[in-house]
């Protein structure tokens, strides 16, 4: 296989960049989208890719469109992928919630700016999480990762897709303006040096006739793709084991979303990731998720030497959200902090996790400027 | 052509458990349903190679109580689905089964750019003025004056011709009869299933329950005869004025060209990706 792009040593690219590398990298050869700051980026560097790998990039009239091609593409056993922002992402959100319906392995990635609706079309904002985890309709889990650099924006990537083939489920990049449009070194693998996963396919024809069905006990039923011979129907509708809707009967909807939610919720030590950071003796914490954990590093770098015992949690999976941990961090210090780049989106999970526990603050800022570590210092030492 | 009993379409292609169907007495899906399915089997076409999709509605159920691949999906978003299985695998041959609404108003936009890039899809058409499933509300094709739950005076919005908007948007192939035209309804999908690119077969559909209550045609012989007053073929039509035509829908062949299909354009421009790069000679 010949990549369009150096493998194995660094180069020093944009966030978008390294998104649209990690997921051909991934095994991605079915991207569709729609341009929108801060994100086209990505598009563009899909565009320019996937032709050469054999794979398909379109631009596609509308983010809600660009959602429902990928979700095909998946059917039709492809990686799959769109890019978009906050906006683009409200679009999304009916078929986001057809494809958590249909236990569709897709990865959207959701380049954060400030909002609402065209708000800051240009500027950095996190003003996106609820819209990740609760944008779209009823009753329903999906994952949702946030990187904070770089690299991590590549290293996510790859998980993103390797997640949404292990659990059949769309998992969302949330990642934010300022990480898009900056450019770090970033080490590209060779596609040997990664793991790479793909979705469990039926191993027979009595497999495949249960596409909805908890088969293997795992929660995750295989996928019979499209133009195998398995006659697979899948609907967004209420329905049975075997993709029969089943539109009206309580206990079939109560089956099938319960074990959507818990396929998840029961690998969540698989899916959650978190980085500590001086938080073994730690008197205060820090909470955050994405660029703001960059500043936060630097403020518990200061805080420490003004004799602040401050430790950082920095979240890379927002969505399953551990709160048993976020309890026990509660329990172990006075205060915990939240700083993010919004009115407090973050801040409400933390402090059900915290539960009471300890104190939990918010430190917000929106605007379009991420927090100095001096904005947050000045805050914890009051 | 040999035409098998409806019993024999039925059995090979229907999903037993699945039926009866939701669709009400009289309703004409079931009549543009069997005439793909016979296409289907006079061009001895492997089902297994066949996938069916559609968005929100009553003739959105058809992929369910067909025995082939089928993505039901959501609101006019059918052809933007058929976009991506189409592009990740050019193997399978896509039929899309929609409704009035569900293509020309929800999904006006996908339609349109779907024709644009003539996407290799079989568009079967019911349109039936109305929102059956939701209760008779009025449609984006609903002539003026026709009245539906929404506009209990009388439609008082132009139209859309979806036959005429498809040729001028680019469609391979476009064809509109009444489920009324049974030889010509079928032999107008066989033509459609064996073309590149876009192409459409609308059926104008009885729906006596929803539409025909509300405008004094209670059953499905009524409304087949207003079709056969309200519909005049191509021919004839040329030779009419259009103060004659007011009001009347047009039905026959209306474009039947071969320009090449989304997926031998993708495929003729990864070759050239692949030379302005160097990668290939």
């Amino acid at each position: 296989m010949r990549y369009p792009f150096p493998v194995g040593k660094s180069d020093f690219i944009q966030g978008d960049e390294a998104i649209a590398r990690a997921a051909i990298l991934a095994g991605c050869r079915f991207y569709a989208g729609y341009p929108i700051t801060p994100a086209s980026e990505i598009f563009e560097a899909m565009a320019l890719y996937m032709p050469l790998v054999d794979g398909v990039s379109i631009q596609m009239e509308d983010e809600l469109a660009s959602m429902a091609a990928i979700i095909g593409a998946s059917w039709a056993g492809a990686k799959a992928m769109t890019a978009t922002s906050g906006p683009g992402f409200s679009l999304m959100q009916e078929n986001l919630g057809y494809a958590i319906m249909t236990e569709t392995p897709v990865v959207v990635v959701d380049v954060q700016r400030g909002g609402p609706s065209t708000g800051q079309p240009t500027l950095a904002a996190q003003g996106d999480i609820m819209q990740a985890i609760w944008g779209t309709h009823g009753d329903h889990s999906l994952i949702v990762l946030s990187p904070s650099t770089v690299q991590e924006a590549f290293d996510l990537t790859i998980r993103a897709f390797n997640l949404a083939e292990k659990y059949r489920t769309p998992v969302v990049l949330l990642t934010d303006a300022e990480i898009a449009h900056m450019r770090e070194r970033v080490y590209i693998p060779t596609p040997g040096e990664v793991e790479i996963i793909d979705r469990k396919l039926p191993a027979n024809e009595e497999e495949a006739k249960y596409p909805f069905g908890d088969i293997h006990g795992d929660g995750v039923p295989p996928m019979p793709i499209f133009g195998k011979g398995y006659r697979t129907y899948v609907t967004g509708l209420t329905h049975d084991e075997r993709g029969r809707p089943k539109t009206v009967d309580a206990e079939v909807h109560e089956k099938l979303i319960r074990r959507i939610i818990e396929k998840l919720e029961r690998n969540r030590e698989d899916i959650i990731s978190y980085d500590a950071f001086e938080l073994d003796d730690a008197e205060v914490a820090i909470v955050s998720t994405g660029i703001v954990s960059r500043s936060a590093v630097r403020a518990v770098k200061i805080l420490r030497e003004r004799g602040v015992k401050a430790g950082l949690l920095k979240l890379n999976t927002i969505w399953p959200f551990d709160f048993d941990m976020i309890e026990e961090l509660a329990e172990r210090v006075r205060k915990i902090y939240v700083p993010e780049m919004n009115l407090g989106q973050l801040y409400h999970l933390v402090k059900e996790g915290a539960n009471g526990k300890a104190e939990v603050e918010l430190i917000a800022k929106i605007g379009g400027e991420v927090h100095t570590p001096m904005e947050i210092v000045e805050r914890v030492v009051g | 052509m040999y035409l098998k009993s409806a019993y024999e379409i039925r059995d090979k292609y229907l999903r037993k458990d699945m039926l009866p169907t939701i669709f009400c007495p009289g309703c004409g899906i079931g009549s543009a349903l069997q005439y793909t399915l016979r296409a289907i089997d006079d061009l001895k076409l492997n089902p297994d190679e066949i996938v069916w999709v559609s968005g929100i509605g009553c003739s959105s159920r058809v992929p369910g109580f067909v025995n082939f691949d089928g993505l039901h999906t959501t609101h006019g978003r059918a052809l933007a689905f058929a976009t991506g299985i189409k592009l990740a695998n050019p193997n399978l041959k896509i039929i899309a089964f929609m409704g009035d609404g569900d293509a020309a108003a929800i999904g006006g936009n996908h339609f349109i750019h779907a024709i644009r890039r003539n996407l290799d899809v079989t568009v079967i058409l019911i349109n039936n003025f109305t929102y059956g499933m939701t209760g008779g509300q009025v449609a984006p094709t609903a002539l003026k004056g026709l009245r539906g739950t929404t506009a209990p005076y009388g439609q008082f919005e132009n139209p859309f011709d979806i036959a005429d908007l498809a040729v001028s948007a680019g469609a391979n192939y476009v064809a509109r009869w009444s489920v009324f035209n049974y030889l010509q309804g079928i032999n107008s999908i066989k033509k459609a299933l064996q073309k590149e690119g876009f192409t459409l077969v609308e059926f104008l559909s009885p729906c006596p329950i929803s539409f025909g209550r509300r405008n004094r045609m209670k059953t499905a012989p009524e409304l087949l005869r207003w079709y056969q007053k309200i519909t005049v073929p191509l021919a004839k039509a040329k030779k009419m004025p259009p103060e004659e035509l007011e009001g009347k829908i047009v039905i026959g062949e209306f474009a039947d060209r071969d320009r090449p299909g989304l997926v031998r354009e993708y495929g003729a421009y990864k070759k050239r990706a692949k030379k302005m790069m160097g990668w290939e000679e």
